[in-house]
Formats: C-alpha cells, sequence, structure tokens
C-alpha cells in the first residue's frame, strides 16, 4: 500500500528524537515540531497543553502511542504530523497504555479533509514490526525510511 | 443503529477509533451508521446514539448519556474492539 499522504504530512523537520521530564514537555516538543515545520503558529502547542489539563490523558490511544492534538483552529495552517520519539519513555497517567515513547502530533484544519491521512496513520499503528522500528530508530532519517 | 466514537477534539483519536469501528462491524457483518464526535457535541442537547464509543479517561465526562457507553483501551486492537461489540450488539 503506498502511503503518499503519511510521508507528506511529515513535512521537513517535524521529527525528532530526544528525552524528556514530563508528558507536558512532550507535548510542547510534539506541538513545536508542527510550528517547525510551518503547519501550525504557537496557540495551537497551547491549545494540545491545554487538552490535557482539561480531558487527560485520554489520547494515549495504545500501549507507548500518544496522538497530542487539539482543534482546528486559525492557528493551523494545513494538515500535518509530527513525531517525538522518547529516548526515556514517559508515564502520562494512562493506565492502560503507559509509559509513553512515541508521541504524535496531529493538527487538521476541519473535521474531514484529513481522513485519509488518518487511514494511512491507523494502517501504521495496526503495524507492529513498523512501530517496533520507530521505537528503535537510531536517527531522524531511520524514521523517514519507515514512514515512507 | 448509531455508533458515535467521542473524544476531547473529535479530530484526531475519535476518527482513529471510527475507522476500527468500521473494519470490525464489516468482520461481524453489521450495518451501523458510525461517526465521530467531539466533547462538546456529544454532550449537546439533542445528541442521540445507541452506543458510544470512548477510552477510561472521558466515560466520567459522558455519563448519562442516553446511550449505551463502552470503554476502549487500544484503538488499534480490533480483538478488543470485536469482543466489545459483540457483547454489547448479539
Amino acid at each position: 500500500m503506498t502511503e503518499s499522504l503519511l510521508s507528506e504530512a511529515f513535512a521537513e523537520g517535524s521529527i525528532a528524537i530526544a528525552s524528556l521530564p514530563s508528558a507536558e514537555s512532550s507535548l510542547r516538543v510534539a506541538g513545536g515540531l508542527l510550528e517547525i515545520s510551518g503547519r501550525t503558529d504557537a496557540p495551537y502547542t497551547d491549545a494540545v497543553v491545554a487538552a490535557l489539563h482539561e480531558f487527560g490523558p485520554y489520547f494515549v490511544v495504545a500501549p507507548g502511542i500518544a496522538i497530542a492534538h487539539a482543534r482546528p483552529s486559525e492557528s493551523v495552517f494545513s494538515v500535518g504530523l509530527s513525531l517525538l520519539v522518547l529516548r526515556e519513555p514517559i508515564a502520562f497517567g494512562n493506565e492502560a497504555n503507559d509509559p509513553v515513547r512515541l508521541v504524535f502530533g496531529l493538527c487538521a484544519t476541519d473535521h474531514d479533509g484529513h481522513l485519509g491521512l488518518m487511514a494511512e496513520l491507523s494502517n501504521l499503528l495496526m503495524d507492529a514490526d513498523r512501530v517496533n522500528s520507530l521505537l528503535n530508530a537510531g536517527t531522524v532519517e531511520d524514521i523517514r525510511a519507515i514512514l515512507a | 443503529m448509531k455508533i458515535v466514537a467521542v473524544c476531547g477534539m473529535g479530530i484526531g483519536t475519535s476518527v482513529l477509533l471510527k475507522m476500527n469501528i468500521e473494519k470490525v462491524l464489516v468482520q461481524l457483518g453489521l450495518e451501523a451508521t458510525v461517526e465521530a464526535v467531539d466533547m462538546t457535541t456529544a454532550r449537546s442537547a439533542g445528541f442521540e446514539a445507541n452506543i458510544v464509543m470512548t477510552t477510561p479517561d472521558l466515560v466520567d465526562k459522558l455519563q448519562g448519556l442516553p446511550a449505551e457507553i463502552i470503554e476502549v483501551e487500544h484503538f488499534f486492537d480490533l480483538e478488543e474492539l470485536q469482543t466489545k461489540l459483540t457483547k454489547s450488539l448479539l
């Protein structure tokens, strides 16, 4: 299956590998990667962090995987994804799926323009081998190759 | 039959959940309308669904809705979805 939407969604500068001290700081970085790669500006990242405080860590959707996002707004310029691979796992407070190792940032301009992309993301996250490869990737280039 | 996947924002987690619910319905040979909505929509007046599926973190905020609420822990575990939906639908 070709996943062209997925590789397009990760713009230049949207992927990083890091060690961070907390759930909130990892959301700031995942949001920051969307900003750096030109898909959002700072208020969107603030909204992503605010969602954690408002709704809790519900967006940790599978073991080790968080999908950080906020509502479509004027701070979103185009649909995009970012990926922060955490060197050290972080507990988000999600009993079933902690600790988190992969933090995806997601932004969309409306409620249905990104559905094809979400289908590709879903296929990726259902593929245990590729998820495992992302977890063990040594460099951003390795990650790009897995997402291509 | 209307099944609604609910998340905080209506663009991320609920959309992923909706897609996987649809896959499981096909596996089960069942037909239902599946929608992804945000918390605000789910809690607004006039909201109707037979089944609401969401994450354990959001269940408390959805209590009182006129629908059966199913908690989903792992959104990509089609077996979990299938077991829970089967229990509810069959």
